[in-house]
């Protein structure tokens, strides 16, 4: 991929073809007797700037809707795009490649890295990218900005609250300006009014960096904020 | 070393755990080499600076070969006409016991490891006070470690059985020794009253002995023709090192014991590595979900290992230094460059293997670990 992110993403929605696009995609995990099938013939499309919510109990296979639609798992069938790119064509480390550039995820209870403050945590991504310049620096000043922890940004993981954690995780997703933006239970570690709160800033930024976003979550109360909404019960989406 | 060295600062007292055990075993590692080389020094620093490529023993000593072997006038007679011999001469070595006659330690009972040369020759010392040695004078010229007991130039030194009364003529104001025995150079002919312990005329036979032809070879010499028609054996002078009492013993003593502290130290780096790779396999796993390829958390790690162990090692070894610094004198202990370079390269490359074998295991962290609520 020679372009960058940004020019390849105007490219794609210009076409109509960009955000994310899960065609048929069928996940089957282990074999013989115990496989289980995770993901059954699965259709799923968001466009750029589209905020979706997966709902549906544990062990209905959003975790792996999530892996397979990020490249984190090849699926046992169908194809995946991210930004246009077929990602179920694409070698391993293309795919890795893919996921660095063009996918954010904002995993559950935030997953930071304990030794960085929350602008190194947002450079991370860029230094990994070998694109960490002052113009990323600028970027992680905004976004920071925007997700409020101005005045958290030089703390460590350990130095803040849950609600803090997980808009920090959901910053640096945000920094690479990935096309699809992944969100793994966001209000596992929160109480109701933090959930509504980070829900809300989630929809918010979807439609300002016009993300295809999809959230999973067991949490029905949140779903509000979601343009649409899906269910899934073992591993069919509805 | 974006993450490497943040992780350093962050777990710092945990790096410092582990750094002062790397540097202690550098500390260790210096003085160990510098006891090596005091020991080396004070066992065969004699046949080091003696002026030759090569030494030939009777082919019938085995070991031990400089108080076993006995060499004949003709041995080194037919090994100077041979080609590419550039000298042979003779060479005696033996160890003697005597009193001080005359001087300020009268009555003082002294060691002496002596070295018989021809006067005049390469092979004869060099004294920095006194003269040099003569024919048929029973001088001796006496090494540092001889002086350090009192002994100096004038002083008259008689030996234990042959009751040879040996002029101190000359000091050479090095540490010379041969077996922890300082060296005293002799002319051969009182080098002989001394090895066979006999006072008045020597024996015609004995008149004729010396424990070594001591050689200067060109490349090419031929060796082997020579070797046969003089029954005798010619070893590097290196080589001949391990034939002087308790060399080999001890250096291969001193070798084990640092070949277990690099083991070590090898084992403690891969130990603490490999538990600190077990705890961070949640973040490696976060790492490869952002898209970090396996090669970029490699890179990082291993910088980590290498600043960890350049910086304990540089620590051990200037503390080393500085401890071996104050023991020169005190104990057989010598500071060498070559040597202290060697222990501190091998405790950082043993060390980077240990933790090389440990760090691996990021490869086989999966990313989708980093999903769900198992992390």
């Amino acid at each position: 991929m020679t372009t960058t992110s940004t020019d390849h993403r105007a490219d794609q929605d210009a076409a109509g073809s960009g955000g994310l696009r899960l065609l048929d995609v069928t996940l089957t995990l282990g074999d013989g007797d115990t496989a289980v099938t995770a993901l059954d013939h699965v259709d799923l499309s968001v466009a750029p700037g589209e905020f979706v919510a997966v709902v549906g109990p544990s062990g209905s296979g959003k975790s792996s809707l999530l892996a397979v639609a990020g490249g984190l798992q090849r699926p046992t069938a169908g194809t995946v795009h991210v930004a246009g790119a077929e990602l179920t064509a694409l070698r391993d480390k293309e795919r890795t490649a893919t996921r660095r550039r063009h996918v954010g995820f904002v995993f559950q209870q935030s997953n930071l890295l304990a030794s960085l403050t929350v602008r190194e945590q947002l450079l991370l991504p860029l230094h990994i990218d070998g694109r960490l310049d002052n113009a990323a620096r600028a970027r992680a000043g905004e976004l920071i900005e925007a997700v409020g922890l101005a005045h958290r940004a030089g703390s460590r993981p350990h130095q803040l609250s849950g609600g803090e954690r997980q808009r920090a995780g959901l910053a640096r997703a945000l920094m690479t300006s990935p096309a699809v933006l992944l969100v793994d239970e966001p209000t596992s570690a929160l109480d109701r009014v933090r959930s509504a709160e980070a829900v809300r800033l989630i929809a918010e930024q979807t439609r300002e960096h016009r993300t295809a976003t999809v959230m999973v979550t067991h949490d029905t109360a949140i779903m509000d904020a979601a343009d649409r909404v899906h269910e899934m019960v073992d591993g069919r989406l509805s | 070393m974006f993450l490497a060295l943040r992780d350093l600062r962050f777990a710092r007292g945990r790096f410092a755990l582990m750094g002062a055990v790397v540097a202690l075993i550098a500390v260790l590692g210096v003085l160990l080499s510098g006891l090596a080389s005091g020991l080396a020094d004070a066992g065969i620093s004699g046949l080091r600076a003696l002026p030759v490529t090569h030494l030939a023993f009777d082919e019938k000593a085995t070991s031990e070969q400089f108080s076993r072997s006995t060499v004949e006038q003709e041995d080194w007679e037919t090994w100077s006409e041979v080609q590419g011999v550039e000298r042979a001469e003779p060479f005696g070595n033996t160890l003697a016991n005597a009193q001080v006659t005359q001087g300020a330690e009268k009555g003082e009972q002294v060691n002496l490891a002596v070295f018989g040369v021809e006067p005049g020759s390469p092979m004869a010392p060099s004294p920095s006070s006194g003269e040099g040695l003569a024919d048929g004078g029973a001088g001796i010229v006496i090494t540092q470690e001889i002086a350090d007991l009192g002994v100096s130039v004038g002083d008259e030194l008689t030996a234990d059985k042959s009751e040879v009364r040996l002029k101190v003529v000359g000091l050479v104001d090095e540490t010379i020794s041969y077996g922890h025995i300082g060296v005293a150079y002799a002319d051969l002919d009182t080098w002989r009253h001394l090895h066979y312990g006999l006072p008045g005329d020597l024996p015609e036979a004995a008149k004729r002995q010396a424990t070594a032809v001591a050689l200067t070879l060109e490349p090419g010499a031929d060796v082997a023709a020579a070797e046969k028609a003089t029954a005798t054996r010619a070893d590097t002078k290196e080589t001949s090192f391990g034939a002087s009492p308790g060399y080999t013993a001890e250096s291969s003593t001193m070798a084990l014991i640092k070949g277990f502290l690099y083991a070590i130290s090898a084992l403690v780096v891969g130990a603490f590595f490999t538990v600190w790779t077990v705890q961070r396999k949640a973040e490696i796993a976060l790492l490869k979900a952002l898209g970090a390829p396996t090669g970029y958390i490699l890179r990082d790690a291993l910088a980590q290992v290498v600043a960890v162990l350049v910086g304990a090692t540089a620590l051990g070894t200037a503390v080393g230094l500085a401890l071996g610094s104050a023991m020169i004198g005190k104990a057989p202990f010598s500071l060498s460059a070559p040597a202290i370079a060697t222990s501190s390269g091998l405790l950082i490359g043993l060390g980077t293997v240990g933790a090389v074998v440990a760090v691996r295991r990021i490869t086989a962290v999966d990313p989708l670990t980093a999903l769900g609520a198992s992390r």
